[in-house]
């Protein structure tokens, strides 16, 4: 029974890894950076639904809110600090990225102050009962519309002609322009599609630990890298299996060894993913063509 | 159609491309022809924009492209059939077409057409049509990747090296299929080492040598001439 229960709970925790897991990947599969501030736009997604909500907000409007002001910050990220860079060197990119998620967390922290704010509960929770195992309506929750979004995801990606846009600049960009796509235009929609993603992540996790505080994109943040590594860096799929793998271990660390060892093991996982198979589970050995 | 003005091209501090002017009249094929580093590759990617020239100017049906971005040349009419075929080697022989179509406006019924058009062509790439392009054999990856620059339905396309690499019966499959493709009334530029090849199906040619024009002329003249002879056509 309490293997149910703590695989239900590794759902929960895995769904939301792998909604802002996606969002690295799509970034780095576009144009090859990790994005380390992506962590930090959960963080403020988190604390715009936090808004929505304590101004009485519906349960609608927090979560549109909330994603739609993260894509547009997701944007304004890209097009200062790292757009400049498209050229430079990858190295530059990647500290901005750590200056950028250092920016975000000091300003969140003057802004709402560094005591952690009570996400209001827009969504009551009442205990489900299976049998002798209880779930919370929240788990159900958080892992549907995590789904629900990877399904329109994975339809957008692979159906729609933006979708198809993000796929050729991701692959050749210069081929993509020949094409007659956009490629700034659309790096800049895939920012704020990752952005979006990472905003739900940081809404349900909100729901889920109802508490808000600058730090907490730091922790989920750098566990849905590890996922999108252990998924294979810049694969969509990826993502989705790397964070769901994350919360089963997570979780399971945590009920069966010990929960001061479930941090230590996860980052443990991405030692382990880069000595033995560095291009994650899907990815493929990088073979040049000549 | 096309008409290249005193053009410089830098890489860095290399001189490219050194005062190069060329055209290419409606309906015609022009060759560019040079030995490997000669800049021909160079001169097409800065029609394409995705190189600046540092001065002289490119005219396209009468327009100067000089304020035009990478990304709208194929809206001019221009089409662009990189070296080294650049297909989506992760996506489909379909997608990778429907790519090529990108920018078009008119109705899928239209684009079906076209589609219909280069399957025709090209019937090996209906047959592979959901498979994934990676797969394909050099061959087919070059009429993909011809297929999708005709997908625009380009009024110039530029060729670069679209025999490279291929075994021999297909390089005359090719070369047969840009002559089609011209005599269906598309402007072709065509950038080849296969010099020989390149002259038999020209109108015009132009000879590079490290970054310069050094010869022009009739397709056919320049075959006879001594010296081209001599240099690219092996004796």
């Amino acid at each position: 029974m309490i293997f149910i229960q703590q695989m239900i709970n590794g759902l929960q925790i895995g769904s939301i890894y792998a909604v802002i897991a996606l969002g690295y990947t799509m970034v780095y599969g576009i144009i090859k950076l990790i994005n380390f501030a992506h962590g930090e736009v959960m963080m403020m997604g988190a604390y715009f639904a936090f808004l929505a909500a304590s101004a009485g907000m519906p349960v609608w409007a927090v979560f549109l809110i909330s994603m739609v002001g993260s894509a547009l910050l997701g944007m304004a990220i890209e097009r200062v600090a790292y757009k400049p860079l498209r050229e430079a060197p990858r190295i530059s990119a990647l500290i901005t990225a750590i200056g950028m998620s250092l920016f975000l967390q000091n300003l969140a922290l003057v802004i709402f102050k560094a005591d952690p704010k009570v996400m209001p509960r827009i969504i009551p929770t009442t205990p489900i009962n299976i049998g002798s195992i209880q779930i919370s309506n929240i788990t159900i929750i958080t892992f549907t519309v995590s789904v629900v979004f990877m399904i329109l995801l994975t339809f957008f990606i692979s159906k729609t002609k933006p979708g198809k846009a993000m796929r050729a600049v991701s692959e050749d960009k210069e081929a993509a322009t020949l094409m007659g796509i956009n490629a700034n235009s659309t790096i800049t929609l895939t920012f704020a599609i990752g952005s979006a993603l990472a905003a739900l992540g940081g809404i349900l996790y909100a729901l889920a630990y109802t508490q808000v505080a600058p730090t907490l994109g730091v922790l989920p943040g750098l566990k849905a890298f590890v996922a999108a590594v252990l998924g294979g860096i810049g694969i969509i799929p990826g993502a989705m299996i790397g964070g769901f793998i994350l919360g089963f271990v997570e979780t399971f660390a945590k009920a069966y060894i010990s929960g001061r060892w479930a941090d230590a093991i996860v980052f443990g996982i991405l030692i382990l993913v880069l000595s033995v198979k560095p291009t994650g589970i899907l990815g493929k050995n990088v073979r040049e063509k000549v | 159609m096309l008409q290249v003005q005193n053009i410089d091209v830098y890489y860095g501090k290399i001189h490219a491309i050194k005062n190069i002017s060329f055209e290419v009249k409606k309906g015609e094929i022009v060759t560019l022809i040079g030995a490997n580093g000669a800049g021909k590759t160079t001169i097409l990617k800065t029609l394409s924009k995705v190189l600046k020239p540092a001065n002289g100017s490119i005219i396209l049906k009468g327009n100067d492209i000089k304020g035009i971005q990478p990304h709208d040349m194929i809206k001019m009419g221009m089409a662009h059939a990189p070296e080294g075929r650049r297909i989506f080697s992760q996506m489909t022989v379909l997608e990778n077409l429907e790519m090529g179509a990108f920018i078009r406006k008119d109705s899928k019924d239209e684009q079906q057409k076209d589609m219909e058009t280069v399957f025709r062509r090209f019937p090996r790439l209906k047959e592979r049509k959901n498979q994934i392009a990676g797969t394909l054999s050099g061959g087919e990856q070059q009429m993909l990747a011809i297929g999708r620059a005709l997908m625009s339905k380009p009024e110039i396309l530029l060729m670069d090296e679209p025999s490279m690499g291929l075994a021999p019966i297909l390089v005359d499959e090719i070369f047969n299929i840009i002559e089609d493709i011209n005599k269906a009334g598309t402007t072709i530029l065509l950038v080849e080492q296969n010099a020989n090849r390149a002259l038999q199906i020209a109108n015009r040619a132009y000879v590079l040598e490290t970054g310069k024009i050094v010869t022009s002329g009739d397709a056919k003249e320049l075959m006879n001439k001594e010296e081209i002879r001599k240099a690219y056509l092996g004796g």
